[in-house]
C-alpha cells in the first residue's frame, strides 16, 4: 500500500489503520531504512552532529562544579538521591473532596511520598460549584473545592504536618492556600510546620495555561503578598512554582520552555524586590516545574542549563549572597501531550523514558502520567502503574546511586551549553518588549508557542516526525481501556452542602470578613490576612474571589491563531 | 467566485487547553477556508451567537476538560432552535463511549487525539462542497 494512504481517513472506533510496509518514493517507514540521514533536528529544531568529542572543551569549575556546588549544573545536592530520593508526587483530583481523599489515601498506601492536588476548572477560576460558569465542569479535571469545609474533607485522616502538599492553583491561589492553612489549623497543625507548594504562577497563565482571572498587575500583587506572608508565617512553603510545564504542553520547544520559565522567574524576583522584600530570604522559596518530553538528552540538558542560568543570574545579576537562593529546585511531570490515544499501552514506555530523563536531570519531585490520560481521567490501576514506574527507576535501575551520572558527556555538555546560549537569545527578545509583562501584552509568547506547535504538527502530518502507533506502526485494534466514571449525583450533593453552609454560617462575621477583605484589596496592605479571615468565616471560594474580581477586574486575552 | 467555506472554531466552557483548537484553525485557514476563532471561555449561547453573526458553514467545538457531555449538546440545542444549517464537529479528549451520544445530538464527527489535520480538512471539504 502506498504510504500516502496510511494517513488516509481513520475510522472512528478502530483508531487508525495503515501499515508499516515501505513504498512510495519519499516516505519510507523508518524501520525499513538501512541508512539514517545525518543531522536530525531535535524537538527544538536544533541540528546535531554525528558525535561529540572533547574539542568543545569546558572549564569544569566554571561551567559545572561538582554536584552541590555553584553553579549547580550537576545538581543542588552533593549526594543527590543517595541522601534522599526524589518525592514521588502524583497529581490527583476528581469529583468531590471525599472521592479525592480516597484517591490520596490509595496513592499513599502504594508508596507515594507527597500529595499533589488537581482542582476542577470552576475552582481554578475561583467559581463555586453552583455558579452558572461551572456548568458541565464539576469535578472533571480535578476536585471541586468551594469552601473550608471541602478543604478539611480533602485532607481528612491525612496529618498535614507529616506530608507535603503541592496544589496546582493560580488565579485564586491565595484563597486556596488560606483554606489549606485554615484546614491545617483545624487539625491542630501550626502554619510554621507545613510543607508544600502553591503553583501561583500567574505569568504562565497569560502565556500558556489560560486559567487567569485578574489582569497582570493585581495578579502579581497577590503573588507577592503570598511571598511576604509565607516568609513570616509559613517559612517552609514554596509560594510559587514557576512553571514551564504548561508552556511546553501548549506547544513550545524545550528551549522556549527553558527561557520563558526562567524569564518569568526573574520577573517574580524583581517584583518581590520592588515590594521591598529581601531577596536572600524570599528567593529560596521560589520553586520550578518543568516538563519531561520525548527527546531524552535535550530534556536532561534543559534541567542542567536551567540550574546553571538561575544560579548565575541570582548571583551575578541580582547580586544575591544566600546560596539557597541560587539553587533551582524543581518538580517534573512527564509530558501529557506526548500520550497517545492510539495503542495506549505504549504510553507506559514513553512515561518511563521521560521519567528517567527527569531523574538523570536531577529533579526534586516527579509526577508520572498514566497510560489512559489521552482518553480520560486515569483509573486507579493506571495511576498505580505510573507510580510503579518511578519506583522501578528508584529501586531497580541503580540510576539514583551516583549524582549526575551524565556529567562530562561530550554530547550532554555541548547540548547544555547550546540550550543556555539559545535561552539567552530569547531573554534578549523578551527584553526588547520591555520584559515579560510587555511581551505578554504584545502577544509575543502566545505567538511563539502557536508557531512552534503548528510547525511540529505539520511535521507529524508529513511524517517528518514519527509517532509510534499514530502516524507509523499503526494497528487496527479496538480500544479496550477502562475509563474512570464519576458519581453522577456528586454535583447535586456538593451543591446541597454549599447551600447548607451559606444558610448556617454566622452571617455577621461573614459580612464583616468580606468587607475587611474588600478594604484590604482596595488599599495596599497585604491581602493574605484578610483572605484567611474570610475563609475562616466560611466565605466560599466564589465569594472571596468575587470580591477580588469586583476590585481588580477580569482579564480578557487577545485571540491569536 | 464561490464563497469560501467559513468555519468557527470554538472553546466552550472554562477549559484553557487551546493548542489543538489553534492548530486546527491554522490548518483550515491554510487549506483556504475562512476561520474565526472564538477565543477561550465561551458559553454555548455566545458560540451560537457568534456563529450566527459570522454566518459560518461549520462550527468546530474543542474541549479537553470533560465538559463535552454537557456543553456540546447545549450548543446543538441552540443550533436547532435557531434553525441553523451548519456542520458541527468536535475534538479534544472525548472518551470513545461518549461519541454515540454526541453523534446522536447532531455532531457530524468527533476527532480524537492523533487525528491528522488532513483528515479534518478533507471532512469539511467533502461535506461542504469544494468551495475553497
Amino acid at each position: 500500500m502506498p504510504m500516502a494512504l496510511a494517513l488516509e481517513k481513520k475510522v472512528k472506533g478502530s483508531r487508525g489503520r495503515g501499515g508499516t510496509a515501505a513504498g512510495g518514493s519519499q516516505a519510507v517507514a523508518p524501520g525499513m531504512e538501512t541508512v539514517r540521514k545525518a543531522g536530525y533536528p531535535n524537538l527544538s529544531w536544533l541540528e546535531t552532529s554525528q558525535f561529540y568529542g572533547p574539542e568543545g572543551g569546558f572549564d569544569y569549575r566554571e561551567k559545572l562544579g561538582s554536584p552541590g556546588e555553584y553553579p549547580f549544573t550537576r545538581g543542588i545536592h552533593s549526594d543527590m538521591y543517595l541522601g534522599r530520593l526524589w518525592t514521588m508526587r502524583q497529581f490527583a483530583g476528581f469529583g468531590s473532596a471525599s472521592e479525592t481523599n480516597s484517591r490520596f489515601k490509595y496513592l499513599l498506601s502504594h508508596g507515594e511520598t507527597g500529595l499533589s492536588v488537581a482542582f476542577d476548572y470552576p475552582t481554578l477560576y475561583g467559581y463555586d460549584t453552583d455558579d452558572p460558569h461551572s456548568e458541565g465542569e464539576y469535578g472533571k479535571c480535578g476536585v471541586a473545592i468551594s469552601s473550608l469545609d471541602d478543604m478539611t474533607a480533602l485532607f481528612s485522616g491525612i496529618p498535614l504536618d507529616r506530608v507535603s502538599t503541592s496544589m496546582t492553583i493560580n488565579g485564586p491561589a491565595s484563597v486556596i492556600w488560606a483554606m489549606y492553612l485554615a484546614a491545617a489549623e483545624r487539625q491542630g497543625v501550626p502554619a510554621a510546620s507545613l510543607r508544600g507548594t502553591i503553583q501561583n504562577d500567574v505569568l504562565k497563565e497569560y502565556i500558556a495555561q489560560k486559567s487567569f482571572i485578574f489582569p497582570p498587575a493585581p495578579s502579581m500583587r497577590l503573588v507577592v503578598d503570598t511571598f511576604e506572608y509565607g516568609m513570616k508565617h509559613v517559612p517552609n512553603w514554596n509560594t510559587v512554582s514557576i512553571s514551564g510545564y504548561h508552556i511546553r504542553e501548549a506547544g513550545s520547544t524545550a528551549v522556549q520552555e527553558l527561557a520563558f520559565t526562567l524569564a518569568d522567574g526573574f520577573e517574580y524576583v524583581r517584583q518581590g524586590i520592588e515590594r521591598g522584600l529581601d531577596p536572600n530570604k524570599f528567593v529560596p522559596r521560589l520553586s520550578f516545574f518543568f516538563n519531561a518530553h520525548n527527546d531524552f538528552f535535550e530534556e536532561i540538558a534543559k534541567y542542567r542549563a536551567a540550574r546553571r542560568i538561575w544560579a548565575r543570574e541570582m548571583k551575578e545579576s541580582f547580586g544575591l549572597t544566600n546560596e539557597k537562593a541560587m539553587k533551582l529546585r524543581f518538580h517534573t511531570q512527564t509530558a501529557g501531550c506526548t500520550l497517545t490515544a492510539e495503542q495506549p499501552e505504549n504510553n507506559v514506555t514513553r512515561v518511563a523514558l521521560q521519567a528517567m530523563a527527569a531523574v538523570l536531570g536531577g529533579t526534586q519531585s516527579l509526577h508520572t502520567n498514566s497510560l489512559d490520560e489521552a482518553l480520560a481521567l486515569p483509573t486507579e490501576k493506571a495511576v498505580r502503574t505510573a507510580l510503579r514506574t518511578q519506583q522501578i527507576i528508584a529501586y531497580e535501575t541503580g540510576v539514583p546511586n551516583v549524582a549526575d551520572p551524565l556529567g562530562g558527556s561530550y554530547y550532554v555538555e555541548w547540548l547544555t551549553d547550546e540550550m543556555e546560549e539559545r535561552a539567552y537569545g530569547i531573554f534578549d527578545e523578551i527584553a526588547s518588549y520591555g520584559g515579560v509583562l510587555g511581551a505578554i501584552d504584545r502577544g509575543y509568547f502566545q505567538k511563539a508557542i502557536t508557531e512552534s506547535s503548528y510547525r511540529y504538527q505539520r511535521e507529524v502530518e508529513k511524517k517528518e516526525r514519527i509517532i509510534v502507533g499514530v502516524n507509523e506502526f499503526t494497528s487496527e485494534e479496538p480500544l479496550e481501556i477502562p475509563i474512570l466514571r464519576m458519581d453522577p449525583k456528586g454535583r447535586e450533593r456538593q451543591i446541597a452542602r454549599l447551600r447548607k453552609l451559606r444558610r448556617t454560617r454566622d452571617s455577621a462575621s461573614f459580612e464583616k470578613a468580606l468587607s475587611r477583605l474588600r478594604k484590604a484589596a482596595e488599599g495596599d496592605e497585604n491581602t493574605m490576612p484578610a483572605i484567611l479571615g474570610a475563609v475562616k468565616a466560611n466565605a466560599t471560594l466564589g465569594e472571596v474571589t468575587g470580591v477580588l474580581r469586583e476590585v481588580f477586574g477580569e482579564y480578557r486575552e487577545q485571540r491569536i491563531i | 467566485m464561490a464563497r469560501k467555506i467559513r468555519v468557527l472554531i470554538a472553546k466552550p466552557g472554562l477549559d484553557g487547553h487551546d493548542r489543538g483548537a489553534k492548530v486546527v484553525a491554522r490548518a483550515l485557514r491554510d487549506a483556504g477556508m475562512e476561520v474565526i476563532y472564538t477565543g477561550l471561555h465561551q458559553s454555548p449561547e455566545q458560540i451560537v451567537q457568534t456563529a450566527l453573526q459570522e454566518d459560518v458553514d461549520a462550527i468546530g467545538l474543542s474541549s479537553l476538560s470533560g465538559s463535552h457531555d454537557v456543553l456540546f449538546p447545549r450548543v446543538m440545542e441552540l443550533v436547532r432552535k435557531n434553525r441553523m444549517k451548519v456542520l458541527v464537529t468536535a475534538g479534544g479528549i472525548i472518551p470513545e463511549e461518549d461519541v454515540p451520544a454526541l453523534r446522536k445530538c447532531g455532531i457530524a464527527a468527533v476527532f480524537g487525539p492523533g487525528t491528522s489535520i488532513e483528515e479534518i480538512v478533507k471532512f469539511h471539504k467533502d461535506r461542504l462542497g469544494r468551495r475553497s
